[in-house]
């Protein structure tokens, strides 16, 4: 059968790499920034603090030592002590668990809600569409730490509600995102080739639609981390999150305000925890994006 | 004499136009207005038009991406278009299409090897062994090699997509393939290497094609059979070589009058037409194409031509060519 097209000579493709994939040319491009990989370095090192925390601290982090009150950083206490005594490295330490869960666990939440709701409302469209984008819609209206006060108060305040209150009021912009990003892939050339080869819908969803609008999920997702950090810390600090005892950043810069003068320390390391967190998200982030789409650089 | 294999009668499609709040239907595009044709059996019949003239519509009617508004389309003896969502897909293994845009017609994300068994898989063809074997064996019949299965479309050149794009129409074994533009984003060189690879296709695996384009040079190399469309309707359907020396309809002696001649010397007469295409949501009265028809008389702008036969082979719709028209 090779004699039948003459013409058939192929151009040779130079490419020292036999299968470049579209994951593999990304991880490439990311590596050369160098804003990304300190970002990925951040979020790695406080990856492993939260993991590895209670082998790395030697005082409970609720230890109180009353005689060793507000002391400043000392060989023994890194990063000083608090008011009731208490290390604040080990706090700080064990709080990276805190801050990085509810990170992950409410974009993780938001992400799934969203991109459902959003492949319903771009997929489907019409009445769907319709009511899925006007509650967006709604819930995009109000400022979204006042969405997530209210909706912690109506749980009432605990770590665990602030977090589902952090998803909620992500939910609609993870769904925005992914019904544009659907409806735009839907008119692909080959969404409709798929459908000619004779695909069902829900494999043509699953592994043609899906796959190709993760990307801007996963830049979104990940500079959505930093943020849900921040607003943990915000609820902390307005007595809406995690409640004391537990080392909540948000919460030990809260208690940290009447000390500001004489111990400053007790403020500034919850600070720079959140501070680091938040910019190692953030690079990462925008390396992500740039590796990822190019097109939505600005 | 073959049979038919495809027999389109009276294809409609229309667009509503939604217009308001409420989404109230307040007109209709008709993008393909009561077209029928037939497809014999290893034949090649190309559709030639410019473009919003309702082509690519009627392609891709034919497989269903797009519910027709009205008419049948029998297809190997089987009504296509009264087969239920589920038995169309199960269809489609016989009728593949070949889309236009080798750049966008390639899952990105997915490895050639991939795009090409995922037919199989859908239709449930083989196990994987004989899955992989089938588009090693389909790669090197477009004139691709085997160790291509592994890369990504990016890594191709337009050309080298449009063998993926005819190598995927191709798994399934199909009868019938529609063609929609499918050198129309190439180079000019290329072009004629996957023309040369579709008929040598067509030759080696007994194809039935509709080639779609707009170029009349690539439909003449091609096509046994040419249909004219002008504005959602089919204006003359002849063969190919009656069509190219002896085009009845206006319409068809502007557009042919308009292909380059690669002879500097050729000196000839053009029909220029004047205007732009009516806009379909709106269309003219009569004879769809009496606002720019040079030999407009006053028939035209009440009564629709009817697609008639002329001569053997030969339809046309165009009131100069019958007997009111004559009077």
């Amino acid at each position: 059968m090779s004699e039948m097209a003459p013409n058939a000579t192929i151009d040779i493709v130079v490419q020292q790499d036999q299968s470049v994939g579209p994951w593999k040319e990304a991880w490439r491009s990311f590596k050369k920034s160098k804003a990304a990989l300190v970002g990925a370095g951040i979020v790695v090192f406080f990856v492993l603090l939260a993991i590895l925390g209670p082998w790395i601290t030697t005082e409970g982090i609720n230890d109180q030592v009353l005689k060793d009150r507000l002391q400043p950083p000392s060989a023994e206490h890194w990063f000083g002590t608090d008011d009731f005594g208490r290390d604040i490295f080990s706090r700080i330490v064990h709080g990276a668990r805190i801050s990085l869960m509810v990170g992950f666990v409410s974009v993780i939440g938001s992400v799934v809600v969203g991109s459902v709701l959003g492949i319903l409302a771009g997929y489907y469209g019409r009445w769907i569409d319709t009511i899925i984008s006007r509650i967006f819609d709604i819930m995009l209206a109000f400022p979204s730490m006042l969405l997530a006060i209210a909706v912690v108060s109506v749980l009432g305040p605990s770590l665990q509600n602030a977090l589902i209150a952090i998803a909620i009021i992500n939910v609609p912009n993870f769904g925005r995102l992914i019904r544009s990003k659907v409806l735009s892939i839907k008119q692909e050339e080959y969404i409709a080739s798929a459908k000619a080869i004779g695909m069902k819908d829900t494999r043509i969803l699953f592994s043609h639609i899906l796959p190709n609008s993760m990307t801007p999920v996963m830049v979104q997702g990940t500079l959505a981390i930093a943020t849900a950090i921040i607003e943990a810390a915000a609820l902390g600090f307005l007595g809406l999150g995690a409640q004391a005892p537990a080392p909540e950043w948000g919460k030990m810069l809260a208690d940290a305000r009447i000390y500001l003068i004489n111990a400053p320390w007790t403020m500034i390391f919850p600070g720079l925890a959140i501070m680091l967190t938040v910019l190692g998200f953030n690079l990462m982030g925008d390396g992500l994006r740039d590796a990822l789409d190019p097109k939505m650089k600005s | 004499m073959t049979e038919p294999l495809l027999k389109v009668k009276g294809l409609k499609k229309y667009f509503p136009i939604h217009r308001g709040m409420l989404g109230k239907v307040s007109g209709q595009v008709k993008a393909v207005d009561d077209v029928s044709f037939y497809v014999n059996k290893g034949e090649t019949l190309g559709i030639v038009g410019e473009s919003g003239c309702g082509k690519s519509t009627t392609g891709r009617m034919l497989m269903r991406l797009l519910e027709p508004t009205e008419g049948s389309i029998e297809f190997d003896g089987k009504l296509l278009s009264d087969l239920s969502k589920e038995e169309m897909r199960k269809a489609r293994r016989e009728i593949q299409m070949v889309f236009q845009d080798p750049y966008a017609s390639l899952n990105p994300r997915h490895s050639i090897g991939k795009i090409l068994e995922e037919p199989l898989i859908v239709h449930g063809i083989g196990d994987a062994r004989e899955r992989k074997k089938k588009v090693i064996e389909f790669l090197e019949i477009v004139g691709l090699s085997s160790y291509h299965a592994k890369r990504y479309p990016h890594q191709f050149s337009g050309g080298q997509r449009q063998r993926i794009g005819i190598a995927r129409a191709l798994m399934t074994n199909p009868k019938l393939i529609i063609a929609d533009e499918p050198v129309s984003a190439l180079d000019v060189s290329i072009q004629a290497q996957v023309l040369n690879l579709m008929q040598d296709l067509q030759k080696e695996l007994k194809l039935t094609y509709i080639f779609i384009a707009h170029d009349l040079g690539v439909v003449r190399h091609i096509s046994d059979r040419v249909g004219v469309m002008y504005l959602g309707k089919m204006v003359e359907l002849a063969d190919s070589e009656s069509l190219y020396s002896n085009p009845l309809h206006p319409y068809s002696k502007a557009l042919l009058s308009a292909v380059p001649v690669p002879d500097p010397n050729f000196t000839r007469e053009q029909i220029l037409i004047k205007g732009d295409i009516p806009s379909p949501s709106n269309p003219p009265t009569g004879c769809t194409f009496h606002t720019r028809c040079p030999f407009k008389m006053e028939i035209c702008t009440k009564v629709v031509p009817v697609l008639t036969e002329v001569e053997k082979g030969h339809s046309v719709a165009c009131h100069l060519y019958n007997e009111q028209g004559q009077q």
